[in-house]
């Protein structure tokens, strides 16, 4: 008897150079005028600071390393060296993008982006697609849009958004959430064939599209206290990166954004878990991956979280946003 | 024995190749090991589906001396199985990651064949002979009537179509918890040692094992694995290991039952302009080889391979650049995981030349007197009997000539990770997915 062997999937095609295509464009998608209004001011400088292509390769190149990380398709376990030199060069772009500040910017931008977007993790929907789970429902989660990988402006946007009023929260939030459920992983990480198992019926967006389109993380820590589900697979991700030493404040969490979060797991996954092939269920970003660092309270792994349930919860989530 | 590159008086061609010709490859049928046995007369691969085969060299003809005997198979038996961790609910895979042979003692012999868990210990011993007139059965096996043997016969051994028996004789098992990358007999023939991950152990082929681990207690602080690990050729007490991060500790048993700290380490400083976020993966070293003369190692990293004298640390003495080319695409390699391959090493029998494998089917000799180095290609269409194989090009630059081909073109499908030399003459062995290329050189 012989198993299937393609049981050690790569969402990424071997022989797959680097796809030019997936470039973000971050202007493009940007609804809002850059010019005009003074507190968006100072945060397009900072986004303009930010903006060179090496950032942009840098945070391409640590969000396809996340994604490595994450993957938990195989039945097999996993390599272990190769996910040390993974981890160790996430460890790397973190500690660099810290020296130049760009890791606070980000990281506030994500909780900027949070707070604006009010949207649970897609990433959710990535592990979904990742970990192809088919638990019961969980709870509410809600689609949450991504910041643009590698997308300086994207920071700046978020925090227009904020600025901006809940309308326009809501029209930013329509230009990303006929994808939501979809897209800001694929853009983000290059996860096409993923995701077209799990974009059936969806949407009838573009997949190019999605993949330009701006794309928001939650990755404040806030949200992550809300998830009261899944408790074991909480703080799995501060064994991920014990070395890890960047730790940035999370801002206060908005009491809404709470409730609209209340389900989501935090847990994304423990090193060991990954290492050693355990599946679980990353719940959290890839950001919230590295945010978390601080805890290092071992936690039992768990690996019955739920993936189809946050598909669920998406639906229901874009019902809420486009349908209201 | 002769150089490498090409001269007048050497060349390399094609003697054989085994295995399926159709573009439709059995993941099954992927080798992942080949292995000469010390005499050469052995060669042995192992593949995917856990299956272990061994060549013969057959022979050569009287009538025509010039020609080398061919490698037929001798024998073929299914080594490991996949299993399942009931624990973990994980597969453990039946691919054969690497097969080591034991020094002939008798007129059978032995192997050491792993996959991630498990390793054993196999006996291929020949029979040509059985046994006829017992007394107690007839030909057939039917039990003879007690009270019809009136009389007493010795039975004689007559001789019978050769059959070739592989049995195993050992299980090491339960002993690994993380991926087996290693395993290497010591020159004592009593002992080998095997490494995963994290863990060297030390086994007796008899009984025992003691063993050492790298393992940190927090496994939040783990940023380096061993990758692979070598006896030394001649002195039973040393042995070194290589690690993720470039480096390789050699290790001394007298010090110590525990070899947890090492007696030498080996490190090259690394090169401050040529340093990106791929740094540290490409130097991860994913084979190490002692000279046969025990005096020096040879380390395969992702682009390079190293030659380190054993009696100094702080740098190798040798530096061969295998795909150079590649260092521009590190982005797209590692987003395509071939940044990962683990391709191996080999020396020939005297120690002058080194061989490795690369993409598209390529694979690359150095030779250390001369410092030529030539590319050949394993592929059906140079695959004549006895052609010459026509050294390859990869052109780096913007002018691509006429039989060069591009980095882009190259196939990173087609990688040739495992690689052997014969011990005492010029024939080597490559192993293209599924299929296993014998060359030998012409003999003027």
């Amino acid at each position: 008897m012989r198993y299937s062997y393609q049981r050690r999937t790569c969402a990424i095609p071997r022989a797959k150079m680097f796809p030019k295509g997936t470039k973000r464009k971050f202007s493009d998608s940007r609804e809002e005028p850059v010019a005009g209004g003074e507190d968006v001011n100072q945060s397009s400088l900072a986004a303009v600071r930010m903006l060179s292509s090496y950032s942009l390769q840098r945070q391409s190149l640590l969000d396809m390393s996340l994604i490595k990380l994450q993957l938990c398709h195989m039945l097999v376990e996993p390599n272990l060296c190769r996910s040390v030199l993974i981890a160790n060069t996430v460890r790397q772009i973190q500690e660099e993008m810290t020296q130049d500040g760009t890791w606070q910017i980000m990281t506030q931008a994500l909780s900027a982006a949070n707070a604006a977007a009010q949207c649970s993790a897609d990433r959710l929907v990535a592990t979904e697609v990742l970990c192809r789970q088919t638990e019961a429902a969980q709870g509410e989660q809600v689609p949450k849009p991504f910041p643009v990988v590698g997308s300086e402006g994207c920071p700046a946007k978020e925090v227009l958004e904020e600025e901006a009023a809940a309308a326009e929260v809501g029209m930013t939030m329509s230009t990303v959430s006929p994808q939501a459920p979809t897209s800001y992983l694929p853009g983000t990480f290059g996860m096409d064939p993923c995701w077209e198992e799990e974009e059936t019926g969806e949407d009838d967006d573009d997949e190019e599209e999605e993949e330009d389109s701006e794309e928001c993380g939650s990755g404040s820590e806030g949200e992550e206290r809300e998830r009261d589900s899944l408790v074991e697979d909480t703080r799995t991700a501060e064994q991920v990166f014990g070395t890890f030493e960047i730790k940035n404040p999370a801002p206060s969490p908005d009491p809404a954004l709470e409730e609209l979060f209340s389900d989501v797991d935090a847990s994304y996954y423990d090193l060991d878990t990954v290492l050693t092939g355990m599946q679980s269920v990353p719940k959290m970003g890839p950001y919230d991956l590295l945010e978390s660092l601080s805890s290092h309270g071992p936690s039992p792994l768990s690996s019955s979280t739920s993936c189809r349930s946050d598909l669920n919860e998406l639906d229901h989530i874009m019902e809420i946003i486009v349908g209201s | 024995m002769a150089g490498v590159a090409g001269g007048n008086d050497f060349q390399w061609c094609f003697s054989q190749v085994k295995g399926a010709i159709d573009e439709d490859v059995a993941e099954a049928d992927i080798i992942s090991t080949v292995e000469f046995n010390h005499s050469g007369e052995l060669l042995a691969t192992g593949d995917k589906g856990g299956r272990v085969v061994i060549f013969q060299h057959e022979q050569e003809c009287k009538n025509r001396p010039n020609l080398r005997g061919e490698y037929n198979v001798y024998s073929t038996f299914q080594s490991h199985e996949p299993e399942f961790d009931y624990l973990k609910s994980l597969e453990i895979e039946e691919k054969i990651n690497k097969i080591r042979w034991l020094p002939q003692q008798n007129s059978a012999h032995f192997l050491l064949s792993t996959n991630d868990k498990t390793i054993k210990l196999w006996k291929i011993g020949e029979r040509d002979k059985r046994a006829e007139g017992y007394n107690l059965k007839d030909e057939d096996g039917r039990l003879r009537d007690p009270f019809r043997i009136t009389s007493l016969r010795v039975p004689v051994l007559m001789p019978m179509d050769l059959m070739v028996e592989a049995s195993p004789r050992r299980v090491f098992a339960n002993a690994h918890t993380y991926h087996i990358n290693s395993i290497s007999v010591n020159s004592d023939h009593q002992t080998y040692l095997s490494a995963d991950d994290l863990r060297i152990n030390l086994w007796h082929l008899e009984i025992t094992d003691r063993s050492f681990n790298i393992k940190p207690a927090n496994m939040e602080e783990l940023t380096e694995v061993i990758t692979a690990a070598e006896c030394h050729p001649n002195q039973c007490n040393v042995f070194v290991y290589s690690s993720s991060k470039g480096t390789i500790r050699l290790c001394d048993m007298r010090t110590a039952a525990l070899c947890d700290s090492h007696t030498k380490f080996f490190e090259e400083p690394e090169d401050p302009s040529s340093r990106s976020f791929f740094s540290e993966i490409i130097s991860s070293i994913s084979d190490v080889k002692f000279s046969h003369s025990g005096r020096y190692m040879m380390t395969r990293d992702y682009l390079s391979v190293k030659v380190w004298d054993l009696n100094m640390e702080n740098r190798p003495v040798e530096t061969y650049q295998v795909h150079e080319y590649l260092r521009s695409k590190l982005c797209s390699l590692y987003e395509n995981d071939c940044i990962f391959d683990k391709f191996e090493c080999c020396w020939n029998g005297s120690d002058s030349a080194i061989m490795t494998g690369s993409y598209n089917n390529f694979f690359r000799m150095f030779d250390r007197n001369t410092r030529k180095d030539i590319t050949l290609e394993a592929s059906r269409e140079s695959s004549k009997p006895r052609a010459t194989l026509k050294p390859r090009k990869v052109s780096t630059g913007g002018k691509r000539k006429k039989d060069e081909i591009s980095v882009d073109s190259l196939d990173f499908n087609k990688k040739i990770l495992h690689t052997a030399w014969h011990p005492k003459e010029n024939v080597i062995a490559v192993a293209a997915t599924n299929n296993l290329y014998i060359f030998q050189d012409k003999i003027n």
